[in-house]
């Protein structure tokens, strides 16, 4: 089990944590808005989560927090 | 639970002022995360370009200098020379390097200063909105190549790294890229081989990172990210272009 926390007021939104997640459960929250105006990428499942840390790597605002 | 990954305490809590998806965050990320694995913040002095890039200094926890435009490896030639026990670094992208600042670029590496270059090629101008660049390639579309570069009115683009590989002075010149996880975690390790030459004192390390711009190329971030792969990767090739160690070790 591991745990993925996001930054999510810092978040743009630009989606490439949920391309580089390999288990597809990560997702941009298109009914939500942060405080910089951004829908932010959430966490779906975090039971499915291996904590691979795809999404902090190629976070390009180091949002991502993960613990395994 | 231990944390396997957060922030690199040589980076500042300021935000970062680049675009959704611009891989300048990335790149800032893994040097940090070098000076961190090195153990160097309290002496590592960096140098900011003009550019995307010119508040770069905001965000990294160390000393910072911003140099003129194009000059940063003048400047950290002249740090590093009054100060050699600092760790001295450029972090410049392709309009500042491989344009305004070539000139200071080939002969930092013909001297073989000992400074660590981070050259960031997107292709494009940036910061100004997205002119061409000397490394924008052939019949890509930018704000003033609006039919596509045309080489045989504006030339070829330059290629830094077979450039300087064709020189005796540098020690380490290679190019990496952050279009995917392997790419990124490769460019980490070339980042913290061109900061550990320079700590053992062989002298010029530049590592070419092939970025992207989402904005200026008119795509999302992970289209920008495909077109660095099926594009830019083809006429800048990953690899080592020169590791004089290496080469007189036969290991290359």
């Amino acid at each position: 089990m591991a745990n993925v926390t996001f930054h999510t007021d810092l978040c743009k939104g630009c989606g490439l944590c949920v391309n580089a997640c390999p288990k597809g459960i990560l997702a941009i929250a298109a009914d939500k808005i942060n405080k910089k105006g951004y829908s932010p990428a959430v966490m779906t499942d975090q039971e499915k989560c291996i904590g691979c840390a795809f999404c902090a790597t190629m976070c390009p605002d180091c949002i991502i927090t993960v613990e395994k | 639970m231990a944390v396997v990954f957060e922030k690199p305490k040589a980076l500042t809590d300021a935000v970062f002022h680049y675009c959704p998806g611009c891989p300048h965050g990335i790149i800032h990320r893994l040097v940090a995360e070098v000076i961190d694995e090195l153990g160097i913040e309290g002496k590592a002095i960096g140098v900011a370009p003009v550019g995307c890039a010119v508040m770069a200094y905001d965000y990294f926890a160390c000393d910072m200098i911003e140099a003129a435009h194009g000059r940063a490896p003048a400047v950290a030639t002249g740090i590093k020379r009054c100060r050699p026990e600092n760790v001295v670094f450029t972090y410049q992208g392709d309009g500042d390097l491989a344009s305004i600042g070539m000139a200071e670029t080939v002969h930092s590496a013909a001297r073989n200063e000992n400074i660590t270059v981070i050259f960031v090629n997107n292709a494009i101008y940036g910061m100004t909105g997205g002119q061409m660049a000397p490394t924008s390639l052939p019949g890509q579309v930018t704000q003033t190549s609006p039919y596509g570069r045309d080489v045989n009115h504006c030339g070829w683009p330059i290629k830094v790294c077979e450039m300087l590989s064709t020189l005796e002075g540098p020690e380490y010149i290679t190019r990496v890229a952050v279009n995917n996880v392997k790419n990124v975690k490769n460019a980490k390790k070339a980042i913290k081989k061109a900061f550990q030459n320079q700590i053992e004192g062989k002298g010029f390390s530049l590592v070419e990172v092939v970025s992207a711009c989402p904005t200026n190329w008119g795509m999302t971030p992970q289209q920008a990210l495909e077109w660095v792969e099926s594009d830019m990767l083809p006429y800048y090739p990953i690899g080592v272009y020169k590791d004089r160690t290496a080469a007189k070790e036969g290991t290359v």
